[in-house]
């Protein structure tokens, strides 16, 4: 543990530390361009030069190893003579064009000239112009603004996976870029623009649309994907601008994927505003009273086995909680939280949850991967992944078993299906030795396979799969399911699955074509087959104009995630919690009241009034709730029925990363990234 | 004593002849006041009257909707929206000032990196309903259209105190 003196203060840290870092221990800021926590260090910026005794020059504090005995100042007349003069050199050829530069307010280069620049610039000849760079959708690039800091080029190798930036020539004439005019092909690249320490790479759907210092900023859950990543909304007045990941180490670090950040464009498209009922086999608007007056004539008189709800996958627990006990009231045990037919169960909490934590892959040291495909169905994850991979130089061993997929980083292909699969367990495949050897394996097992017919019996062979390589032993649980909807875990948990003699999903959708089910409730489940539900009366409460919309004989405007205080667990079982950034458009009320207001229309009044009431009733139902921000350890208990497997292969849950929910599929920005990197692709033609 | 002086005075007049003197003075003085609206006092290059959004000479727009003038606005009389225009370039699709809320302390005119929005020698502007006060982007490159000849001659007398 070296021990050294900043300004006088004495700090102590972990060996390997930079000086820069014992200097943040002192409390004492270093400004910093190419410096980044997560990545490498590069050490050309020069900014955050600082003086240390004995030492001829001022040195560079991110690249200096701190030592012991080593006395710096980071205040001393020398220390900011340095870094005036490298502000200096910065802005010889960075545009004095931060107006219309949609950095400023928030750039690093601003800043730090308020700090260390001059009040006016001694350069009289001319600027440095460089051409911009096409990178795709989503980032938006004014190479001229480059400082050259490398923190884009070392994300795209180190984090993304995908080395396709660089800088290239030298000294005056440095273009960073890509080193062939392509599109970022990455599932990250929208952090390329947070990264960016100046104004060279911005958002192209955010561009010129908003100031920072004009935005109301609220903290918030992603609904997007089951990782559950935290992140900031930031909104205008009405309407939501953009959407910034928010820090925490266990779940997303600081990153989030395309689809968390530039999705929210289809908020503004195909909302449903207001409420309508079927007439004459054509939807009306209507009002609220009318529009509950036509639900109560449908399902009064009607038995509860006549009625069905079905869950969609980006609700919130609130809403689910109020439709739980609503159908519970009305005398139906046929609601469904797995709009995928998942064969997962509520029995052990083990068996649906990320049981390894996110944050835990960076101990695992070896990995099966069955039925996922995590750029897909969860990029942070496969990041983590990836993290974990380049920690251990290489020893961290993966394999899949399902569609190959380039995961960007070295992996094994064991096979496609079930067969495979049987092989690991019985110690014919090669990956079987893998797992025996490690300490600490691990296997992800998605929805790819277990939304199949065998589902049952693909679980119990992965759980066997981990009993046999010792995968739960002690304090470690390597026992996996990757969620692809949002609101899964947090439906598990809360017991949304038919209730005794009550129908699953495709049950309810067959009963249903049959006269069986008389009333289908649909809370914003889009991805079903509707052609199944036209006998039935449907009810359709969500925000967007989808599939179940157009199914629908009344139609009862919800709010989206941005628009509501809601609670959402992630698939490792973490309760989270997020504001309302916006109130719900035009008539839109928050889920959890409009059920609360139908069940006083159907005369079954649920006991609560407000989010308090409803989130000590999901305490009283689940005490998990009661821990926010936390995961807790699942027991690890029976779960799955052994049977035979369907020598199919395992197929992703998620076929166009872009577009997997309706907010997605109405965006503008989604769909031209479906058309850059998707569309004539092998996925695009499926999708 | 003094009561003899009173009478004496106030039976005499005193007060009404001397009023009338400094009347009768006046006469023969040059006039301080002005004929208005046929005549106007001198104005500082300094100013601060009705507002305009110039173009340049090419007829381009000098606004590039940097949204300096609304952030430092105190009053928080303009509103601004942002779109790129066809040719990529940032213009405001919305260019508001509510001439009812401004307070006329120019800090609008200070923030602005292009000289677009400028505060002008017209005072001249009211109107017989409050709506007409509600001035668009429209309305305030019409004003920089009529006075661009005076705009650009106070900012080049002021500019060497800038």
């Amino acid at each position: 543990m070296p021990k050294l003196t900043v300004d006088g203060i004495e700090v102590e840290v972990a060996p390997g530390a930079t000086v820069l870092q014992a200097c943040e221990e002192a409390g004492k800021e270093i400004p910093r361009f190419c410096y980044h926590e997560r990545l490498s260090i590069a050490g050309n910026c020069r900014m955050c030069l600082v003086e240390m005794e004995r030492a001829p020059k001022p040195v560079a504090s991110c690249a200096m190893p701190a030592a012991d005995g080593m006395v710096i100042k980071t205040d001393s007349d020398l220390v900011k003579k340095a870094r005036n003069g490298v502000m200096e050199f910065l802005l010889i050829n960075h545009p004095l064009d931060c107006p219309i530069c949609d950095q400023g307010g928030e750039c690093d280069l601003q800043d730090q000239a308020m700090a260390y620049g001059f009040d006016s610039s001694r350069y009289d000849e001319v600027k440095r112009s460089v051409k911009d760079k096409e990178l795709g959708p989503i980032v938006k690039t004014i190479m001229t603004r480059c400082i050259h800091c490398t923190r884009c080029v070392r994300f795209s190798e180190e984090v993304a996976g995908v080395p396709t930036m660089g800088a290239v020539y030298r000294g005056e004439e440095t273009e960073v870029g890509p080193y062939i005019e392509a599109s970022i092909n990455s599932e990250l690249s929208g952090n390329l623009v947070d990264l960016c320490p100046v104004g060279a790479l911005t958002s192209k759907p955010y561009a010129f649309t908003a100031r920072s210092w004009e935005l109301k900023k609220t903290d918030s859950i992603d609904v997007m994907d089951a990782v559950g990543s935290n992140i900031r909304i930031d909104a205008r007045g009405p309407e939501v601008m953009r959407v910034l990941p928010r820090l925490n180490e266990d779940v997303n670090e600081e990153w989030i994927s395309d689809k968390t950040r530039y999705a929210i464009d289809g908020l503004k498209r195909q909302r449903l505003d207001r409420p309508y009922v079927r007439v004459d086999g054509k939807l009306k608007a209507a009002s609220w009273d009318e529009a509950f007056a036509a639900i109560q004539a449908k399902l009064s008189g009607l038995s509860g086995k006549k009625i069905a709800a079905i869950v969609g996958d980006t609700v919130d627990c609130e809403s689910m909680t109020a439709l739980k006990d609503l159908m519970g009231k009305l005398g139906s045990p046929h609601i469904d939280c797995r709009q995928d037919g998942a064969k997962i169960g509520t029995e052990a909490r083990g068996s649906y949850i990320f049981n390894t934590t996110i944050a835990g892959i960076e101990e695992a040291d070896a990995c099966l991967i069955i039925g996922a495909n995590l750029r897909k169905e969860a990029p942070i994850i496969n990041s983590r992944l990836r993290k974990r991979w380049k920690q251990t130089a290489g020893a961290f061993k993966v394999a899949m078993i399902g569609e190959s997929w380039d995961p960007t980083f070295k992996h094994d292909y064991l096979g496609a299906g079930p067969e495979t699969l049987k092989d690991v367990l019985d110690g014919k495949n090669a990956f079987a030795k893998v797992l025996e050897a490690a300490q600490k394996p691990m296997i992800i097992i998605g929805m790819g396979g277990l939304a199949r017919e065998d589902g049952d019996a693909v679980l119990a062979t992965a759980r066997a799969i981990a009993d046999k390589f010792g995968m739960v032993v002690g304090e470690w649980n390597g026992f996996n399911v990757l969620h692809s909807a949002a609101a899964r875990v947090g439906g598990l948990d809360l017991g949304l699955v038919p209730g005794k003699g009550g129908l699953a999903t495709q049950e309810i959708l067959d009963a249903a074509a049959k006269g069986k089910i008389e009333a289908v409730y649909l809370l914003a489940a889009d991805e079903i087959d509707m052609s199944k539900l036209e006998k039935a009366f449907v009810i359709y409460q969500g925000c967007m104009g989808d599939a179940g919309a157009q199914a629908a004989d009344v139609i009862l405007p919800g709010a989206a995630y941005t628009e509501k205080n809601g609670t959402y667990v992630n698939t490792e079982g973490r309760v989270q919690q997020g504001w309302r950034a916006v109130f719900p458009v035009g008539e839109a009320k928050e889920d959890w009241a409009i059920l609360r207001a139908l069940s006083a229309v159907l005369g079954q009044t649920l006991p609560y009034d407000t989010l308090d009431d409803v989130r000590t009733r999901m305490i009283a139902i689940n005490d998990v709730f009661a821990g926010l921000n936390v995961t807790r350890k699942a027991e690890w208990s029976d779960f799955g029925v052994a049977g035979d497997m369907k020598p199919e292969g395992f197929v992703s849950a998620v076929r166009n990363f872009y577009m997997t929910d309706p907010i997605s599929r109405a965006s503008v920005t989604m769909a031209k990234c479906t058309e850059a990197f998707v569309s004539g692709t092998a996925e695009g033609k499926v999708a | 004593m003094s009561f003899i002086d009173r009478t004496a005075r106030s039976f005499l007049l005193a007060e009404l002849v001397s009023g009338m003197w400094l009347t009768f003075r006046y006469m023969f003085k040059p006039k301080v006041t002005l004929n208005y609206p046929y005549e106007k006092g001198p104005l500082s290059p300094r100013f601060r009257g009705e507002h305009a959004l110039r173009r340049y000479p090419n007829g381009e727009e000098r606004c590039i909707a940097c949204k300096l003038c609304e952030a430092i606005c105190p009053a928080q009389a303009i509103t601004i929206e942002v779109e790129p225009r066809t040719d990529g370039s940032r213009r405001t699709t919305r260019y508001d000032i509510d001439m009812t809320k401004c307070i006329y302390c120019g800090f609008c005119e200070e923030a602005c990196p292009v000289d677009a929005i400028v505060e002008g020698p017209n005072f001249e502007f009211a109107t017989e309903n409050r709506e007409e006060l509600l001035y668009d982007k429209d309305k305030l490159l019409a004003n920089g259209e009529r006075w661009e000849a005076e705009l650009a001659a106070r900012l080049e007398a002021d500019a060497p105190y800038r």
